[in-house]
């Protein structure tokens, strides 16, 4: 599929010389949203710079939302014979990657920073093109959290596609009798308790986060995988009739499901809006070897546990 | 809610305040409300909520703001040590020499 949108000039409305000028990026949603939001009657300029197709944000991070792209854009547009005023309004993320004095020196134009979400701009423009403060804060509320959701379902999936084979053939050799009906009894089974660690580590922690302990995401994605293991090992003796699991195979579920829910939760630190770099470093420092550690220690008490 | 903030105390965000000019750039482009003016200067007042965005840095004209700047993703850290520079999203590596990005598919991050 293709998300992107040809970069250059366009015009919302039916804008002239003194309408104001949107600096967008050029991945379809970002474009999309500032319409929609200017789409009470106003008009104006859009201005798409060429970030790859990739959000304003990101290709701020990246730099292809920069300086360098959004001089040459506003030069090879003919902006300056389009508009009499010499201002652009920028996204606010953008700012990561645009030095507003830089892009003034080389175009001519003032960059005046626009509010974080596009759905603010009316209300930025109408008090003059200033900032409520408000409009200057990134959040990360429940339902943006969860919109990241689907997302993070089906990598952790991808992952585990491969190890669903050494799963399933390993549990044909629990207990006596058939090969075959122990494989897909014990194994969907075992299958389950892994998509438990996925559902707590991609779905209950981003959608508890801000109330989960501890400020590090490996740590807040241990409490539901704790809870998880405990739901799961619950249910699997009530609802597929299998004989309890014995002390092994228990330490293995309350060790792995744990472990692959904090690690997953480690991976949403680059969905959030709060983390810093050096934080995700300092937090894989001990958080990587631990989730390796029980994960393999986990791995070898649940082979062991269909062998004795 | 409030105000949700990652780890304490290790964030290399650093602002000189004698070079301060007091343009109050920083308190704009800081999407998490790091920066405040205080008289004529600003101040850090909220050191902890700070990303490592590196908005302030570029758009501080004097200079008086410098962070390591990277993004908090600990995938991208992991595609690094892995050395996977081709992956859909990003790599810390991509970020710190802010050159062309590899070949994009869409909207990821």
């Amino acid at each position: 599929m293709n998300y992107k949108v040809d970069p250059g000039l366009y015009a919302l409305g039916h804008p002239d010389a003194d309408s104001p000028v949107f600096i967008s990026a050029n991945f379809k949603m970002s474009f999309d949203h500032l319409r929609t939001s200017l789409n009470d009657g106003r008009s104006g300029w859009i201005l798409v710079l060429d970030t790859d197709g990739i959000n304003v944000w990101c290709a701020a991070g990246k730099g292809t939302f920069g300086t360098e792209e959004l001089a040459k854009r506003i030069e090879s547009s003919g902006l300056a014979g389009v508009v009499k005023h010499r201002t652009v309004i920028v996204p606010q993320l953008g700012a990561p990657g645009v030095s507003a004095r830089e892009v003034q020196k080389r175009s001519g134009f003032k960059v005046v920073y626009g509010p974080v979400r596009a759905a603010d701009l009316p209300d930025f423009l109408d008090a003059g093109m200033k900032a409520a403060p408000g409009m200057r804060i990134k959040t990360f509320e429940t339902g943006e959290r969860m919109s990241l959701v689907p997302v993070e379902i089906v990598h952790a999936v991808k992952n585990l596609v491969w190890v669903l084979p050494f799963v399933i053939l390993l549990s044909g050799f629990s207990g006596r009798g058939a090969f075959l009906s122990h494989a897909l009894q014990f194994g969907s089974v075992s299958v389950i308790g892994l998509l438990t660690a996925i559902a707590a580590g991609c779905v209950i922690t981003p959608m508890l986060l801000p109330w989960l302990p501890g400020r590090a995401f490996s740590l807040k994605g241990v409490w539901p995988g704790i809870v998880c293991a405990a739901l799961f090992l619950f249910v699997r003796d009530v609802l597929w009739g299998l004989h309890p699991a014995g002390a092994l195979e228990t330490f293995a579920w309350v060790l792995v499901i744990p472990a692959v829910s904090a690690y997953l939760a480690m991976n949403f630190t680059g969905c959030s809006t709060f983390t810093s770099l050096s934080g995700v470093k300092k937090e894989m420092k001990w958080a990587v070897p631990a989730q390796i550690a029980a994960v393999a220690l986990g791995a070898v008490l649940w082979v062991t546990s269909i062998f004795v | 809610m409030g105000k949700l903030v990652y780890l304490r105390n290790v964030v290399t965000l650093q602002l000189d305040q004698g070079t301060c000019c007091g343009c109050a750039m920083c308190t704009a482009v800081c999407p998490r409300g790091v920066f405040e003016m205080s008289g004529k200067r600003a101040r850090i007042a909220d050191r902890d909520s700070c990303i490592e965005c590196g908005a302030c840095a570029r758009n501080c004209p004097e200079g008086a703001v410098s962070v390591q700047v990277g993004v908090g993703c600990a995938s991208a850290v992991i595609n690094s040590a892995l050395g996977r520079t081709s992956a859909c999203c990003c790599s810390v590596d991509q970020y710190q020499t802010s050159g062309k990005s590899s070949a994009g598919n869409g909207g990821c991050c």
